[in-house]
């Protein structure tokens, strides 16, 4: 793992990249990472995440800032400007069930050649996919979902950069931190190894490649 | 707007009568939501946010939120003593795995053999699935709490012409009208609502009914 600034981390990400983006409607979300990607003003990103979240907020953000062409997600219902861009042809969206969308990037992450999902059979979200019958019952064979980056966002890391989730804001990240060539990590709280707790740790340092420092660390 | 709010108020009554102890339930957003009103407080019932919670509680007084707990819709919400957080991989494997006793959702349509629309209207309103068709795919219980009609125009139908949100039927469809389960595949009446006839929840609903002579009427 390596600690970077934020703007050095941003930088890493070239205009055209496929990104995902943990968060629950913005809830464990990296924002400083978001920010700084519409501050550096990158373009055409492929982003993967739950949802569209809402305008000034999450990948919300990145819509405001008209970075996306492309979203794989879940649900964009409570972003209006993700909705236009949609409708305007701007931004290309697959809406993806959530536990499909989740199972997809896990597979990816764990090394398996997709998952046979009973959701979505005989409905538009299984159009164009194979169906598999197993023990007399059918499932969509979903392929996995992989990016170039993760962008995720924990409670604690330390300085190895094991990460710890709370509440809600788990959501996403620990699943996206299996399924990325590079894995960014941003946290509340950058905490001296040893503060989490081996049983603790959800996220295990190896797969965090840049840690995100702190402003006021 | 008065007789709008009774009409989900008889909705929300009716469904959390179908809820028991020990039982982890998934609320939708809109009436199903106000389920949780009305289940008495002697009925251990776990509710899941499938945003990674089982032990959802009220929502917190101002200033007492917590940005990190949120509902499904991002709104500030409390967690119960006893609660658990979780990852979405785990969450929708609940859902899926059937570990989920009852599904609470909204509906735009259900047609006469229990398949639901509820997710799009092409053209107008495509806000994306969610976890809708995994919730009706996965649940052991998929309870569908919305009004009878909208604009005087039947949600009950003789086949949806709305996209599917799933090809697995639902259990039961409660309204402000009526109760209605499908046995072999057959919208069937099991109860009216205080004051609404058989032949007046028959008059206002598009699929055809099965009327079983024992029609009761629901007790709020």
């Amino acid at each position: 793992m390596l600690a970077v600034s934020v703007d050095r981390a941003a930088a890493m990400i070239p205009d055209g990249a496929t990104i995902m983006v943990g968060g629950f409607m913005g809830v464990g979300t990296p924002e400083r990472l978001l920010d700084e990607l519409v501050r550096q003003n990158k373009s055409n990103l492929a982003v993967i995440a739950n949802d569209a979240a809402v305008p000034g907020k999450g990948v919300g953000k990145l819509f405001d800032a008209a970075l996306v062409s492309r979203l794989s997600a879940s649900h964009i219902g409570l972003n209006p400007k993700a909705q236009q861009q949609m409708l305007a042809k701007q931004v290309d969206i697959d809406l993806i069930p959530q536990g499909t969308l989740v199972e997809r990037i896990r597979s990816a992450g764990c090394g398996l050649g997709g998952v046979l999902t009973p959701t979505g059979v005989g409905t538009s979200a299984a159009e164009g996919k194979r169906v598999i019958e197993i023990d007399g019952k059918p499932f969509v064979l979903e392929t996995p979902l992989r990016a170039q980056f993760a962008l995720i966002h924990g409670f604690l890391a330390d300085h190895l950069g094991n990460l710890s989730y709370a509440l809600t804001a788990r959501n996403f990240n620990p699943i996206m931190a299996m399924a990325a060539d590079t894995v960014i990590a941003t946290a509340e709280h950058i905490v001296p190894v040893g503060v989490i707790a081996p049983d603790h740790v959800v996220t295990p340092a190896p797969l965090v490649d840049y840690l995100v420092t702190n402003p006021n660390g | 707007m008065g007789e709008r709010m009774d009409a989900q108020d008889i909705i929300a009554r009716r469904v959390a009568q179908e809820l028991h102890s020990g039982d982890l339930v998934n609320l939708g957003i809109g009436i199903p939501t106000l389920v949780a009103n009305f289940v008495p407080p002697s009925l251990k019932v776990f509710f899941q946010s499938e945003n990674g919670l089982i032990g959802t509680g009220p929502i917190p007084e101002q200033g007492m939120g917590h940005p990190l707990l949120t509902d499904a819709g991002g709104r500030p919400i409390s967690a119960l003593p006893g609660a658990s957080t979780f990852d979405s991989a785990m969450s929708f494997g609940l859902i899926r795995g059937g570990h989920v006793d009852v599904t609470v959702l909204g509906g735009l349509q259900v047609d006469a053999h229990g398949l639901l629309a509820n997710w799009t209207i092409p053209g107008k309103m495509v806000p994306g699935m969610g976890g809708a068709m995994d919730l009706v795919s996965g649940a052991k219980r998929v309870i569908v709490a919305m009004q009878h009609a909208t604009k005087n125009k039947s949600k009950i139908v003789r086949q949806c012409n709305l996209p599917l949100t799933s090809a697995r039927p639902v259990s039961l469809v409660v309204t402000e009208m009526a109760v209605i389960a499908f046995p072999d595949g057959k919208a069937t009446l099991l109860e009216t609502a205080p004051g609404v006839s058989v032949s007046e929840v028959i008059a206002a609903t598009e699929a055809e009914l099965v009327v079983l002579e024992n029609v009761t009427q629901m007790k709020l």
